[in-house]
């Protein structure tokens, strides 16, 4: 006995065994159990365990999927896109233009405020503000910018990306900014010295520096909005889809088949761009 | 007077709200000169450095560098060149791109970039390195990479901050003679930042002593440790005592010391400690008034009479060794 514990590789194995029952439990269970049940048949008003490809045939033969996930990839992408934008200038102002820690504590903290609520209740309160008679078209019309209320402020693209982009801003500002605070500050001096422009420093230094940064934001934000479905819901008021719907229907339905088979291809989906991202940076000296 | 490129600083002055990091600082430079800046930590001289490659704005007076005054252009106009302490060495970037950074940011085309770069590289003997990251590389190597960024520019002031600082000891005094070296064929301006005594020695023409914010001496390195014009001065350079008379403060070197036996000497005192050093032998003793000198003695002329501690002792010297401080 005494020397079975004093065995390395059995320590090894125990000590990595309560993490792994947890994952598979709660991680690898779930999805083989989606895999599984994305071949179940179903009629009506029951579902049975067989192994057909019924579910993925319809899948791939309807229109409305690929439409669906264009749509999907079009919020991915433009929501990407700001929230870089956005995430990539408030990380470099809170990194390199305030001076004092506790000044980037504070302001990063003030960051974090809004998430002191729930998602819903941050995607809800755009409504009474974007509505058609909501405080922004008031305010534009007050103005005499607009005549009459703009329709495509509320329960439109518009307003789901602005939910998006509000919503997951942060999950870029983090990982850039963290990566930012670890560029030592005598590079810039350095590009400096060397000639360089603030611009020509942007881009030959801190760009490329902060690149992991990037990819574990892009990362984030990426999967969460191809996985999101509650937000395309309520801001477009039920008139645009997502993969996410296209699933939160058919569980509604109880086609629970149907919505595996969809899940199983939106997971490949995100895992294959995942595995894109990672080929272009490697992140692994970030973790 | 000024020739060439010769820099001078007028008035220098530097101030962090109420704390002034260097005050009113004279100073001008030979070209082709390799000068120190020695001193304590906090005492300004990385300050001034910093002032002089444009990476700190003077508060006060200003820097100029072969007649043109260069306080307020941006660093790579002003003919400096800066080696930063940690080398600084763009991680993302082989050391063939590092070196010609700033060509790139000129606008340089490439294959004139690489070129370039390969000669700067033959310069500092690291041709083979070209290809690597600075991950890649040694200290030593990447404070030649550093070395060679900087001298891509043609600077005809070279600024170095704490070089050696990084390296262990014996790659330190490979490196220093690397340095004078490099200095020497190049024949411009090194401005190098240092708190170690044994460095600013071994390298510098003209060494420059700072504490408080000011210049406490400067001169050939000889004349600063030969003839220390001040307290601080003579005990920052190490081998000195400074003994108090009755005509003032005067600094001693400790090997022009002499024994002799008790109040047969000049100054009277008891020896507190004896460390064999090898060549020397190393006296520790407490002369009257309190005052704690040292004494160095050639080993084989301790030992004729060796003496231990608590034995009674004069201590003698030639007036043309008193050099007087001012405190």
């Amino acid at each position: 006995m005494r020397n079975l514990l004093k065995n390395r590789h059995l320590s090894g194995w125990l000590l990595a065994a309560p993490l792994s029952a947890v994952l598979l439990l709660f991680l690898v269970l779930p999805i083989v159990m989606i895999v599984v049940v994305s071949f179940w048949g179903a009629t009506e008003f029951s579902i049975y365990p067989a192994f057909l490809f019924d579910n993925y045939a319809f899948l791939f033969g309807s229109p409305v999927t690929y439409s669906v996930f264009f749509n999907t990839f079009k919020y991915a992408a433009i929501t990407w896109v700001f929230t870089l934008g956005i995430g990539f200038t408030v990380a470099y102002f809170l990194a390199f233009h305030v001076r004092t820690l506790t000044w980037q504590i504070a302001l990063f903290l003030l960051c974090t405020i809004p998430f002191w609520t729930s998602n819903i209740i941050r995607m809800i309160s755009w409504i009474p503000f974007l509505g058609r008679n909501g405080l922004a078209n008031s305010t534009l019309i007050s103005w005499g910018v607009i005549d009459e209320p703009v329709e495509w402020l509320l329960f439109s693209d518009f307003s789901v990306i602005l939910a998006f982009v509000h919503l997951y801003t942060l999950f870029m500002v983090v990982p850039i900014f963290n990566t930012m605070m670890r560029i030592d500050r005598s590079l810039i001096e350095a590009a400096y010295d060397n000639g360089a422009s603030g611009l020509q420093t942007l881009t030959n230094v801190i760009i490329p520096l902060t690149k992991p940064g990037i990819m574990i934001g892009s990362i984030f934000v990426v999967t969460l909005v191809m996985g999101d479905f509650i937000t395309v819901r309520f801001m477009s008021g039920s008139q645009s889809a997502n993969v996410g719907r296209l699933i939160s229907n058919d569980i509604a339905l109880l086609q629970y088949p149907s919505a595996a088979a969809t899940a199983v291809v939106l997971l490949a989906t995100v895992l294959l761009i995942i595995a894109v991202l990672l080929r272009f940076v490697d992140i692994r000296k970030e973790l | 007077m000024t020739t060439g490129q010769d820099l001078e600083l007028v008035s220098l002055t530097k101030r962090y709200g109420d704390t002034l990091a260097v005050d009113r600082v004279d100073h001008h430079f030979r070209a082709g000169s390799y000068a120190c800046l020695l001193g304590p930590s906090g005492c300004g001289k990385s300050t001034t450095l910093r002032m002089i490659a444009g990476h700190e704005d003077p508060s006060d007076g200003s820097i100029v560098l072969g007649g043109a005054d260069v306080s307020w252009l941006p660093p790579a106009k002003r003919g400096t060149a800066m080696m930063f302490q940690s080398y600084a060495l763009f991680p993302h970037l082989s050391v063939s791109d590092n070196v010609s950074f700033s060509l790139k940011m000129k606008g340089v085309e490439a294959a004139t970039r690489r070129e370039k770069a390969g000669e700067m590289l033959e310069l500092v003997h690291m041709t083979q390195f070209a290809d690597r990251l600075p991950d890649q590389l040694s200290g030593g190597q990447q404070q030649r990479v550093a070395l060679a960024r900087a001298l891509i520019t043609n600077p005809q002031v070279l600024l170095l901050d704490e070089p050696l600082s990084a390296l262990d000891p014996f790659l330190r005094i490979r490196m220093r003679a690397e340095l004078k070296r490099l200095q020497r064929e190049l024949g411009i301006t090194f401005i190098h930042v240092t708190h170690s005594q044994d460095e600013a020695l071994a390298l510098a023409d003209e060494i420059v002593v700072m504490n408080n914010a000011v210049i406490e001496q400067a001169g050939p390195a000889r004349e600063v440790w030969g003839a220390p014009k001040t307290e601080f001065v003579a005990r920052f350079m190490g081998g000195h005592n400074v003994i108090a008379l009755p005509q003032g403060h005067f600094a001693i070197r400790a090997d022009h010391l002499a024994l002799t036996n008790a109040a047969e000497g000049r100054l009277d005192g008891r020896i507190t400690g004896v460390e064999y050093q090898g060549a020397n032998v190393l006296l520790t003793i407490l002369a009257v008034g309190d005052q704690e000198v040292s004494a160095v003695l050639p080993e084989d002329q301790f030992f004729e009479n060796p003496m231990q501690p608590g034995a009674e002792v004069g201590l003698s010297w030639k007036d043309s060794a008193l050099h007087p401080v001012s405190a």
